[in-house]
């Protein structure tokens, strides 16, 4: 959990507002440190997390996770975290054996067109399956998904169209019906403004797809590469972008910030207040 | 700094992990320490040496055992072919198992084509000895008449059971002596021999999964006194031979293959004691974001680019070099922080005994008014006299 990341966005594990769809995307960078501020967080609130970790072993989320005062392996024991590690069952899938279950959340990998639909499931069963909990067990704080990352899902051949759905089944699910927070991590590659149009169709995919989540959010923290070029103290910027409705006129605030990842968290600073300037 | 991380590795897992990935030291109590790896000393992983020491200084020491190291290939695929060499190399010299997947040459080429080790305590399986002929007794052959302060100190030994440094030089005028090679067990995967209905990836999955598991390289499997290491090198992946339209076509339409393929091999790599390098010719894929995709699917990336047939082998800029390479990711591995290198603009040259990559230094600007010495500067000044010579550079008017 950063510190410095909570004053930015006027949030605190004791208080934050629930229902809240909150995106986390980047451009020729990598945001997944942010992924793992809100990983912290979210189970220092003591809310029940459901996280999607697609891109790294559970043994790197863990790792990471102690240098931020949260063990992982506890929280799963407890029950409060139910962790989805895609490498792992990727490969059940990916090269079947005969004695082995496939897991059912990947069948996407076998035939692309079916879609998420699998992956829907097991999070609805997560989340809602919660609620039926037997008398004894403790009780944990609202449900958040937490997923790392989108961009994942169309590198094995999901459509974007489908990936689109599975994000709004699963807004309408945690933030609507069960009154808790979804955090997501999407990853963009090319430059902002393209004038081509015969452009490749990978890069319309997560370009379309980072327009309709952004749409989708209630928070965007877009993280970017700096526009001067590289820096080895200064890794890049990030803009805070709020998505609030104040009476019927909806209210959007913009925030830039450069940040610089340490070891054992980040710090957020304004433009060209760097210690490496200073 | 491995001490922090052994205290982490302490309080975060009272029973040992099974099915963690290969980043963790699994020193709770004994340490694994297999021939030709160490420990690096920013994060405590364990690491194997690439076969260049320079690049294994870009990469922050070394190559992590569980990661995938991406080299977009040179136009030729010349030095990328190079590096796949030096690392392949380096497994046999470390006693590492190899697996070799390529697609054009029989892996057995790439085998033969190896450079040869220059260290003298690299393990040569030595002929039996010949009974000596005479009946001399061995003190009295083996006594120095001159250096005798040194008689007693412990001897060289030429022939260790397994090399003790970290990254080795090698000469590439000469290849592997065979019987170094045919010491080190060797995997090929050869596509033409492996014609099956579904995707040549697969395919290489599968054999990959099932020489992991069969060698014991598994992470689940139960831990016994000896372990060893992995190489996977896999030659020119995304290219036309492979099955692939990545090459031929601006929009492929089976994108993904590739993709899946990488991200089955990151599954299989962080669960086992293995290491890979892939090589792409990236120059034919025309799509850049996918080029971004397959990146992301990789931890390490690198990329050459060669001075060979292009108008930059006779600027002088760039006459102390064979090519540029470029750094596309560097990974953060159990941890927030990477380890990025310091200097985006890097070249290599590739010597008789070493492949160094190093910053590109720009040669001194030597004009006339700065100094008088003339370096014979390639740049030809044509004078207003019309003379040839280039030492004439000093009496213009």
């Amino acid at each position: 959990m950063f510190t410095e990341l909570n004053s930015i966005l006027n949030t605190s594990p004791d208080s934050y507002t629930r229902g809240e769809f909150i995106l986390v995307s980047d451009r020729q960078s990598d945001a997944s440190f942010l992924i793992h501020h809100f990983l912290s967080f979210y189970l220092r609130a003591r809310c029940k997390v459901c996280f999607l970790g697609l891109a790294q072993s559970f043994c790197h989320y863990s790792a990471v996770s102690q240098r931020l005062g949260v063990s992982l392996t506890q929280a799963k024991e407890k029950g409060q975290l139910v962790f989805f590690e895609g490498l792992k069952e990727c490969l059940s899938v990916l090269t079947p054996k005969e004695n082995n279950v496939e897991s059912e959340a990947m069948n996407f990998l076998r035939d692309p067109p079916v879609g998420l639909r699998s992956l829907y499931e097991f999070v609805r069963s997560s989340v809602i399956g919660s609620d039926n909990m037997e008398e004894g067990a403790e009780q944990w704080g609202p449900s958040v998904l937490l997923v790392d990352d989108l961009s994942v899902l169309l590198s094995l051949g999901v459509d974007v169209g489908a990936v689109l759905d599975f994000s709004h089944y699963c807004r309408a699910l945690v933030c609507s019906q069960v009154q808790g927070n979804m955090v997501m991590l999407v990853r963009c590659n090319g430059e902002e403004d393209d004038d081509d149009d015969d452009d490749d169709d990978g890069d319309i995919g997560s370009d379309v797809l980072l327009k309709g989540l952004t749409h989708q959010c209630n928070l965007n923290l877009h993280v970017q590469g700096l526009p001067t070029g590289y820096c080895k103290d200064i890794h890049g910027q990030m803009e805070v972008c709020w998505k609030r409705r104040q009476g019927d006129a909806p209210h959007m605030q913009k925030n830039l910030f450069q940040y610089k990842v340490y070891d054992k968290g980040a710090s957020f600073f304004a433009r060209g207040t760097s210690s490496a300037v200073l | 700094m491995a001490a922090p991380v052994n205290s982490v590795c302490k309080t975060s897992a009272d029973r040992l992990q099974v099915n963690c990935t290969s980043f963790q030291k699994k020193t709770r109590s004994k340490l694994i320490s297999i021939p030709g790896t160490r420990p690096s000393v920013q994060n405590g992983q364990l690491l194997v040496s690439t076969g260049v020491t320079s690049l294994d200084y870009l990469l922050g020491g070394g190559l992590a055992v569980g990661t995938v190291l991406l080299i977009e290939e040179d136009r030729f695929d010349s030095y990328s072919r190079m590096i796949l060499k030096y690392f392949l190399a380096e497994g046999v010299v470390c006693r590492h198992e190899l697996f070799v997947a390529t697609a054009q040459d029989n892996p057995d080429e790439i085998l033969q084509e190896l450079p040869a080790p220059i260290l003298d305590d690299v393990a040569v399986p030595k002929p039996v000895e010949q009974p000596r002929l005479t009946g001399e007794p061995q003190d009295i052959l083996d006594a120095m008449k001159i250096a005798w302060r040194y008689q007693n100190l412990p001897k060289v030994q030429s022939a260790l059971a397994s090399s003790s440094r970290f990254g080795h030089y090698y000469d590439v005028s000469k290849t592997m002596e065979v019987e170094i090679r045919q010491a080190a067990k060797c995997h090929r995967f050869y596509l033409p021999d492996h014609i099956t209905p579904s995707s040549s990836y697969s395919a290489l999955l599968k054999s990959l999964q099932e020489v992991i598991h069969r060698e014991g390289f598994d992470l689940a499997t139960p831990m016994s006194k000896s372990r060893n290491i992995l190489r996977v090198g896999l030659h020119s992946l995304g290219s036309a031979l492979w099955g692939d339209d990545l090459c031929c076509h601006d929009k492929p339409r089976h994108s993904h293959a590739l993709t899946t393929f990488l991200y089955g091999l990151r599954a299989l790599l962080r669960s086992s004691l293995s290491v890979a390098v892939v090589t792409l010719p990236s120059h034919l894929i025309q799509d850049r974001a996918l080029m971004g995709n397959i990146t992301r699917l990789c931890d390490n990336a690198i990329a050459l680019e060669s001075f060979k047939g292009s108008e930059r082998e006779t600027n002088p800029l760039y006459k102390d070099y064979h090519g540029l390479l470029y750094v596309r990711q560097v990974p953060h591995l159990n941890c927030l922080a990477r380890q990025l290198p310091d200097h985006k603009d890097l070249a290599f040259k590739l010597k008789r005994k070493q492949f160094t990559i190093e910053r590109l230094h720009l040669p001194p600007d030597l004009s006339e008014t700065v100094s008088r010495v003339s370096r014979g500067e390639p740049v030809g000044v044509a004078s207003a006299c019309g003379s040839s010579a280039s030492g004439t550079k000093n009496l213009d008017f």
